[in-house]
């Protein structure tokens, strides 16, 4: 490229462009006609936007409160304390939370293991990070039946473990069919995250690190004490991702086990598909909008979290 | 000099050292450095075995004819179809290499049963129309929230952002309802049009676009460059980069998709081939390996050819807090 572009900046500068850009332009200096040029490039964007997310949005909120789409009868919390009292959903809340809650975790700690891994002088770097990488260019309905023959009752990983004196068991139709998801999404996620890692790892500033080892820090010491507060903004969006991607494993189920998951792996998707089916829009609103605020809240709680964390070496 | 020598080594008796002992600390250190070397290696190989395994397995497999296949995996796909007569192994047997390699189920894919790649050209149907025009939408859009911002514009991007956050389950009811609403069911345009509107694009090239200095644009339109030319000649040329990525991703993306089709196409004709792999009859299995090793070929050439624009990519939306 010929113009230069901050691609890689330093650190925490480079990930907040918007400070430096607006100071740039100040906004008291465009004319009508610029605004009204700049608003007309937005129009195509804004309008499917409005038309498909925003505006049906607003609809659904509004089903959620009304008793049935034909008379509108105002029931406010009702359709709410429905949703949360129906046991399907009850179980595919609880079941995909504790996915959830495991596989995210996971999912931070490993891929930044796997970074750190690349970041030490090793023969073969690039190649393996091609490979970390490559699970998440597979797409899942191509390994399915590799999955199944390793889980099934009769499959390589019972046979394998046999060879310890395991019990067999169907990992996919009992309650390990859950350790067997966080396998399946850990296998599939690690490479995306690692690479946000590798990059925030490269951007952390190599005089302070110089420092800490003339200072005689040990690596725990580095790692812990220097990159792992430079690292919180990743830390915040890989988690971000992470838990956004863990809803999406309802993908991995439905291609192994098709509409009747066992009871340990129904998840959010599989209630809403069978809601769905029978088109109770007030469940459906209900049960979206109830979701859509369980993550504006997780988010927001870890927008708040990592802000207390990383205060010190941000600006 | 010859004092000096003398001085130090003095110094080192008295902290204990013998005499060229630190040469020999240094030795060790390096020698530790090399185990660790070999340590972290073989965690890497380790890693990449388990990573690269499934994938290679697919493959081999799609290269076994019907007989090994069945002979392998009966156990887990069992069948009627063979009325007992083809040979099962006791256990399954997961083999890297083919007893013999064997074209004859891509030969049955391609050439004797349609229907497979029937479902192959509906997800390339499904899915390349949005990667275009998503990008094209994005590219404006992107320009917009670059150029003059405002506070109304940030509001409108906060908004983006928080879309982009939000999972199927919760987008899907207002896709559903707008589609029932524009009679647009059952046809490709309800994949298509959510997709192509999808603000993921917008959010990540926006993010790459506030990076141009806003000397380069506003020197051209001091030249005398109308905000379409700035926006062709100069914005678009340098987000070249950029656009290869978003395309990378949104195709992955949209070559994966599931929950999409099974809510929003209830004709099971239009499935992608994504949906219909897991309808394949289980007496086929040796079939599916291959489709399923052709479905996942454009993903393979793309990462290929494009493993550093998609790094790219999944670096620039590391800056959600911009």
């Amino acid at each position: 490229m010929k113009i230069p572009i901050q691609t890689k900046g330093r650190g925490k500068a480079a990930l907040k462009p918007a400070k430096g850009g607006r100071a740039q332009a100040p906004r008291n200096e465009v004319s009508l006609k610029d605004r009204l040029n700049s608003a007309a490039f937005l129009a195509p964007s804004f309008i499917g936007v409005l038309v498909f997310f925003i505006l049906p949005f607003l609809v659904v909120i509004y089903y959620s409160v009304v008793d049935n789409p034909i008379s509108h009868n105002f029931v406010f919390l009702q359709n709410f304390a429905n949703v949360l009292k129906n046991g399907a959903f009850r179980k595919a809340a609880v079941n995909t939370l504790q996915f959830s809650a495991v596989a995210v975790p996971l999912a931070v700690i490993l891929s930044l293991g796997l970074a750190v891994l690349l970041e030490s002088k090793i023969p073969f770097r690039s190649q393996f990070r091609t490979f970390f990488l490559s699970p998440m260019m597979v797409p899942v309905a191509s390994v399915v039946l590799i999955w199944q023959v390793l889980f099934h009752y009769n499959g390589v990983v019972n046979d394998f473990l046999g060879h310890f004196g395991f019990q067999a068991i169907d990992w996919l139709k009992s309650e390990q069919g859950k350790i067997v998801l966080v396998l399946l999404f850990l296998w599939k996620n690690l490479g995306y995250n690692m690479i946000l890692f590798m990059a925030a790892l490269g951007n952390i500033p190599q005089d302070i690190i110089e420092v800490a080892t003339l200072d005689t820090s040990s690596r725990a010491q580095i790692f812990f004490r220097i990159k792992l507060r430079y690292l919180s903004p990743t830390l915040l969006f890989v988690t971000i991702f992470s838990l956004i991607n863990s809803f999406k494993v309802f993908r991995e189920i439905y291609l192994l086990t098709n509409d009747y998951p066992f009871d340990s792996v129904y998840m959010l998707q599989h209630f809403m598909n069978n809601t769905f089916e029978n088109l109770d829009y007030q469940k459906l609103s209900a049960a979206a909008i109830i979701m859509a605020v369980v993550i504006v809240f997780l988010i927001g709680f870890l927008f708040i979290a990592e802000d207390r964390f990383g205060k010190d070496v941000e600006g | 000099m010859s004092k000096e020598r003398a001085d130090r080594e003095k110094k080192r008796a008295d902290r204990g050292l013998r005499p060229g002992a630190l040469e020999g600390g240094r030795a060790q250190r390096r020698h530790k450095e090399r185990a660790r070397t070999v340590l972290v290696t073989t965690i890497a190989a380790g890693f990449a075995i388990l990573f690269l395994l499934p994938t290679v397995l697919t493959m081999a497999n799609s290269f076994m004819s019907a007989s090994e296949i069945s002979a392998n995996y009966g156990k887990v796909f069992a069948t009627n179809d063979t009325g007992g007569k083809a040979y099962i192994a006791e256990k399954v047997n997961l083999k890297l290499i083919p007893d013999m390699v064997s074209f004859s189920q891509y030969i049955t894919v391609l050439f004797k049963s349609p229907e497979y790649l029937l479902k192959f050209w509906n997800s390339v149907v499904l899915v390349v129309p949005i990667v275009a025009f998503q990008l094209l939408v994005a590219s404006l859009a992107a320009y917009s929230f670059t150029r003059y911002r405002g506070r109304f514009k940030e509001i409108i991007f906060f908004a983006y952002t928080i879309l982009m956050l939000m999972p199927y389950q919760v987008t899907l009811v207002p896709n559903y309802l707008v589609s029932g609403w524009l009679h647009i069911l059952d046809t490709n345009w309800a994949i298509w049009l959510p997709g192509i509107f999808s603000p993921f694009g917008v959010f990540l090239l926006t993010k790459f676009m506030r990076r141009i200095p806003v000397s380069v644009m506003e020197a051209a339109k001091i030249d005398g460059a109308g905000e379409w030319q700035i926006f062709m000649k100069i914005c678009m040329p340098l987000c070249k980069g950029a656009l290869y990525s978003i395309a990378i991703l949104v195709f992955i993306d949209y070559w994966n998709m599931v929950e999409q089709p099974l809510i929003l196409l209830s004709d099971a004709e239009k499935h992608p081939l994504s949906v219909f792999l897991s309808k394949i009859n289980t007496g086929e299995i040796g079939l599916a390996f291959a489709v399923a090793t052709i479905y996942m070929v454009p993903c393979l050439l793309i990462f290929l050819y494009g493993e550093d624009y998609l790094v790219e990519g999944i670096t620039y939306a590391g800056g959600i807090k911009g």
